[in-house]
């Protein structure tokens, strides 16, 4: 027996290492060169969103100064400015495009009022499990069908909803909120206000105790440490919440088609209908490069602020 | 440092904002079970009808399965690309790491329908044909930030000092990797594949410039809502889609801890080990 074990284990030596020499002449390899490990695992996703994504967008803003043919509806790739000047020189686009933008700024500070509060009762108040419990009762509804709640809002709204049966109990009389821009602002509060309360939560818990103690011990009242130490401690997360809400009311045009009436088209709705029943890219791709330009902007200001860390 | 009057006024907001944010879903489903054919409230009665009747509803059904098909397609290439990519940002310093994670927040932090109308734009100008692979393309491409945020909050949160001591004790790389790392960040990767799918199935302002004549599940809701008709199936079939989204969502709070749901990085880490 104790003849056998070395050789044994003499054959079964080159046997067992065949593959794992291969392997593990691999394995380091790679590990001897870091960038090769950092090439391949990069290569695919960067090519991904490049090759597709980003080439999407270039190509998208090309489109932008295209035109076409108004007979043949064919893309002519002759450069012009003239989507752009139609954009600028109709007042109905640039009604459409302030009335989008204050929409969404709009949405964004309604948001940022209703989460503060909230999130610094989950962030500084709440036990941990009432914590988490929360954290998850928030973020259900954000996961939960967006076309449902949209839908929901809709039966809320009609004629013969919930909300005019209610008024109607409390003897109130009845709205006519439905297809009015006021239903679409409201929708879009409630859809996206999860968006708003997770970045300031996350904001808000981090806050060193000591740093609201030292504000106390220094004379700080309760409003005066909110106002002057909680709250600028919290601001890179409420940016951080503020592009989400002003970024997805900026390009939604399924609540407006749903729940607004003729008068609420925002950018996303002209883009929608002349890529589908005007058959208008070029339009469609000059008008997109409003929202893009305002975002680039937002991001820029948001970044300055530190917002980036908090998403 | 709050007064017993604040801490109430608190309390009460929260209670209110919740009540707030679950009403329309509750309402919504409440209504699938609603007899009549006009949607008027109260409701007078109780009936499983028109789930009987989404359920034989083969329009609802070739949509359902094209939702479900495109949802694990595009879970999937979510998983590998993000995976890969948080791997490569969590261990390597180089320049551009910065720009690449915006790369990736990119298709979110844009708004819905330039994402749409760019990759409807870019399969027009490259003459690839509208369909399920487009669907699949552009889903993908937004549900990658959704794993890279999971995995990378994981992966910030387990110790280097593992792989250290695996390495010392005698692993090689991918012995490490497979035994000691894969086994921390797998309920990351789950929970993000479950969310993935939940973004995808549900997805529809992308979906509506990228699917041609084809119909997912939203796509078919969409339409119907926005024509009027046989909404009390719509009903139905609302219900169907909100607790196919929320069951992976809360599978993946069960598995994960609730930090796997954020929809930011930031949050997840914070939230990364509570338990529902």
């Amino acid at each position: 027996m104790g003849v056998t074990t070395p050789a044994g284990a003499a054959t079964a030596a080159p046997a067992g290492s065949a593959p794992g020499g291969l392997w593990s002449r691999i394995s380091a390899v790679l590990w001897r060169r870091p960038w090769t490990r950092a090439t391949l695992l990069l290569t695919p996703p960067l090519a991904w969103f490049v090759l597709i994504y980003i080439a999407s967008l270039v190509v998208l803003l090309v489109t932008a100064f295209w035109t076409t043919n108004p007979f043949t509806t064919n893309i002519e790739q002759t450069w012009t400015l003239s989507n752009f000047a139609q954009i600028l020189g109709t007042p109905a686009y640039r009604t459409i495009i302030l009335r989008t933008v204050g929409m969404a700024a709009g949405v964004t500070v309604v948001d940022a009022i209703i989460a503060i509060p909230f999130a610094y009762y989950m962030a500084r108040i709440a036990r941990p499990r009432t914590r988490t419990l929360l954290f998850v009762c928030v973020l259900l509804p954000l996961w939960a069908s967006y076309l449902a709640k949209v839908y929901a809002w809709l039966l809320i709204f009609t004629h013969d909803g919930v909300l005019n049966w209610a008024l109607g109990k409390v003897g109130i009389g009845s709205l006519n909120l439905i297809y009015t821009n006021s239903a679409v602002f409201i929708v879009f509060c409630y859809i996206w206000l999860p968006y708003m309360i997770i970045p300031v939560y996350a904001a808000l818990e981090r806050i060193p105790g000591s740093q609201i103690e030292a504000s106390q011990d220094l004379g700080g009242r309760t409003l005066r440490t909110m106002w002057s130490v909680i709250l600028p401690l919290a601001l890179p997360g409420i940016v951080a919440g503020s592009i989400f809400t002003f970024s997805l009311t900026l390009g939604d045009y399924i609540t407006p088609i749903l729940v607004g009436g003729g008068s609420s088209v925002l950018i996303g709705n002209v883009i929608d209908s002349n890529i589908g029943i005007a058959n208008n890219l070029p339009l469609a791709a000059a008008m997109a490069m409003v929202p893009i330009a305002i975002m680039a902007c937002y991001l820029l200001a948001a970044r300055a602020l530190g917002a980036f860390r908090e998403i | 440092m709050e007064s017993p009057g604040l801490r109430t006024a608190l309390r009460i907001w929260v209670a209110v904002v919740l009540l707030l944010l679950f009403a329309p879903i509750v309402l919504i489903i409440v209504y699938a079970f609603g007899p009549s054919v006009v949607q008027t409230w109260p409701l007078r009665g109780f009936t499983w009808h028109w789930f009987a009747v989404a359920w034989h509803d083969q329009a609802v059904r070739q949509a359902f399965l094209l939702s479900v098909k495109v949802g694990v397609l595009a879970a999937i290439i979510a998983v590998v690309l993000g995976s890969a990519v948080s791997y490569a940002l969590h261990n390597f310093r180089f320049f551009g790491r910065e720009g690449v994670s915006f790369l990736l927040v990119l298709p979110i932090a844009l708004p819905g329908v330039i994402t749409g109308v760019a990759l409807n734009n870019f399969f027009g100008f490259t003459n690839i044909t509208l369909g399920v692979l487009t669907i699949v393309i552009g889903h993908a491409t937004f549900c990658i930030v959704i794993v890279y945020n999971n995995l990378i909050a994981r992966l910030r949160r387990t110790p280097r000092s593992l792989g250290e001591a695996s390495a010392d004790l005698g692993a090689r790389g991918w012995q490490t990797q497979l035994y000691i790392m894969f086994p921390q960040v797998a309920t990351a990767l789950v929970s993000g594949a479950l969310l993935a799918f939940a973004l995808s199935f549900d997805e529809v302002i992308v979906t509506v410039f990228t699917a041609g004549a084809n119909f997912t599940l939203p796509l078919w809701i969409f339409g119907q809502l926005r024509l009027g008709q046989q909404l009390p199936e719509v009903n139905a079939v609302v219900t169907i889609v909100i607790l196919l989204t929320l069951i992976p969502v809360l599978l993946a709070a069960r598995i994960a801890g609730a930090g796997a749901v954020s929809p930011t990085a930031r949050a997840a880490a914070v939230e990364d080990t509570g338990r529902l």
